[in-house]
């Protein structure tokens, strides 16, 4: 059997140890990182993730399968460092300031992670000033924020002018995402991006980052 | 006050009462700020509300309480107050609505995934749950509401942990649907054949469903739980989903609609009818409108 299509089979199915076990293989077999990553486990996420979005999966398969998905990650990851091969960058990602509901930024996460990349999670009820200097200091390239509740939604706007007063807008990009937000919503308080969800944030990480 | 399991089985139709959230942010609630705090900050204003809903003519009125589980205030740093902010709950609403209405304690979820999706166990679940409705049922509620649960096996503890502290308080047991091509399921995974059968398992009087995307799913749901169980049905919708109106974000479906839509609720099996998120004393009050206009007079 074709390992990599093993890892992907796997981790669809949430087995993190299986896909612990056909991870450690592929790299006795002198697979490259990058290759177990995209073929392997992001593949197999990738399936989960749409999935999901078509209702054939619920959450638990989705968080079953992002565990696994790491049992895969945490050994590439050493790997990753030692070949100084980057990442896709990092991005920034949190519930808003006053908002506690952090289950649809943890799949965007999921999802970033498995896609390649490096994820800071600051989990809810995050300050825009702790978004800010988080991504500053980690010289990242995305700040993603997520909301549920619409007394929330301002908050975004605040992590948006604090870029603009210290003039990192150029460099650190903003994506927002939640039930309540629309395209319209991010334009209006001149967010970088909207992502309708976690599977889409992928693709408009990629899109702002050129690539 | 007759016991509402007796109404309910003479066949009165019950109205609850709305939004708590919606009501706490036009009074000054802070996003970031817990809401259960006002129960021991600002009691005058819990009762205010309670009041409200009960001129609007509700027959049940909520505790301030669906984030008040020890494990659920910790986000707070507030678990530790877990009991002074149930019981203070209970005595703001007894104090506004006395005799007049039944005063429900509300039992949100923990905001933590069991394991093995998430990091609580079942026993510390079932410990926070046992500590709040402890308080609830000690300082006089006269029903329990186990509220916008969507994993069955959190719902059940809850259920549980208030049936093992007092077998004769009635549970009121709701979960969330969302509407997917195959039906009606919750993010977890729990339909409703399984959510009638966990529910009723675990214990529960009244089973039904709260928040959701609307009214006329929730009348479909009604009918679908009636298909499977004879135990009471309550409905708490909310007012649709949130939609954008220029710069705010408003909740679309009006009282009238409410209104509009009770008859066909109660059709569909609904013995308790109330809101969700983002309805109001208007709502509230539309809907006793219509089930005085279409039952019999009130006892």
């Amino acid at each position: 059997m074709d390992v990599l299509k093993g890892i992907a089979e796997q981790v669809q199915l949430g087995d993190d140890e299986r896909v612990h076990a056909l991870t450690a293989q592929a790299i006795e077999q002198g697979m490259h990182p990058t290759a177990i990553l995209n073929d392997g486990l992001i593949a197999g996420m990738n399936v989960v993730g749409k999935l999901f979005k078509d209702h054939e999966i619920f959450l638990p398969d989705v968080l079953m399968a992002a565990k696994a998905m790491h049992a895969g990650l945490d050994q590439l990851k050493p790997l990753f460092a030692k070949e100084g091969i980057p990442t896709r960058g990092t991005i920034v990602i949190g519930t808003v300031k006053g908002d506690l509901h952090d289950l649809g930024k943890n799949l965007v996460g999921i999802m970033l992670k498995g896609a390649g990349f490096e994820v800071i999670d600051l989990g809810k009820d995050v300050a825009p000033e702790t978004f800010v200097e988080t991504a500053v200091k980690a010289n990242a390239r995305i700040i993603g924020m997520s909301a549920l509740l619409t007394t929330t939604m301002p908050a975004m706007k605040a992590v948006i002018d604090l870029l603009r007063q210290g003039n990192h807008q150029a460099r650190i990009k903003t994506m927002i995402g939640g039930a309540p937000i629309t395209k319209a919503y991010a334009d209006q308080i001149g967010a970088d991006a909207y992502a309708f969800d976690a599977a889409k944030s992928v693709d408009c990480a990629n899109a702002l980052l050129g690539g | 006050m007759k016991p509402i399991l007796e109404r309910l089985r003479s066949g009165d139709i019950l109205v609850a009462d709305g939004a708590m959230g919606t009501m706490l942010f036009q009074r000054g609630l802070q996003p970031g700020q817990c809401p259960e705090s006002f129960n021991l900050a600002q009691p005058a204003m819990l009762e205010e509300i309670a009041s409200l809903y009960l001129q609007a003519g509700a027959d049940i009125v909520q505790t301030n309480t669906f984030g008040g589980s020890p494990v659920k205030l910790a986000g707070f740093g507030l678990a530790a107050q877990a009991e002074r902010i149930n019981r203070s709950a209970v005595a703001c609403v007894r104090s506004a609505v006395g005799e007049r209405a039944y005063v429900s304690g509300s039992c949100g979820p923990s905001g933590e995934m069991l394991k093995p999706y998430g990091s609580v166990d079942e026993e510390t679940l079932s410990r926070s749950f046992r500590e709040q409705l402890s308080a609830l049922i000690d300082a006089g509620v006269d029903l329990v509401c186990v509220e916008t649960m969507t994993d069955l096996r959190e719902a059940s503890l809850a259920i549980q942990a208030a049936k093992s502290i007092s077998p004769a308080t009635p549970v009121m047991a709701t979960m969330t649907f969302d509407r997917i091509p195959r039906g009606y399921y919750t993010i977890m995974g729990v339909g409703i054949d399984k959510a009638v059968e966990g529910l009723t398992g675990a214990g529960a009087d009244i089973i039904g469903s709260n928040c959701g995307h609307g009214v006329d799913n929730m009348i479909e749901i009604a009918r679908q739980i009636r298909m499977l169980s004879d135990k009471p049905i309550a409905i708490q919708s909310n007012a649709g989903p949130p939609v954008q109106q220029g710069e705010r974000v408003v909740y679309p479906e009006s009282p009238a609609y409410f209104g509009d839509r009770t008859a066909e609720l109660i059709a569909a099996g609904a013995s308790i009818i109330g809101g969700c998120c983002g309805t109001t004393p208007e709502h509230i009050r539309a809907i006793r409108r219509s089930v005085d206009a279409g039952s019999r007079p009130r006892a």
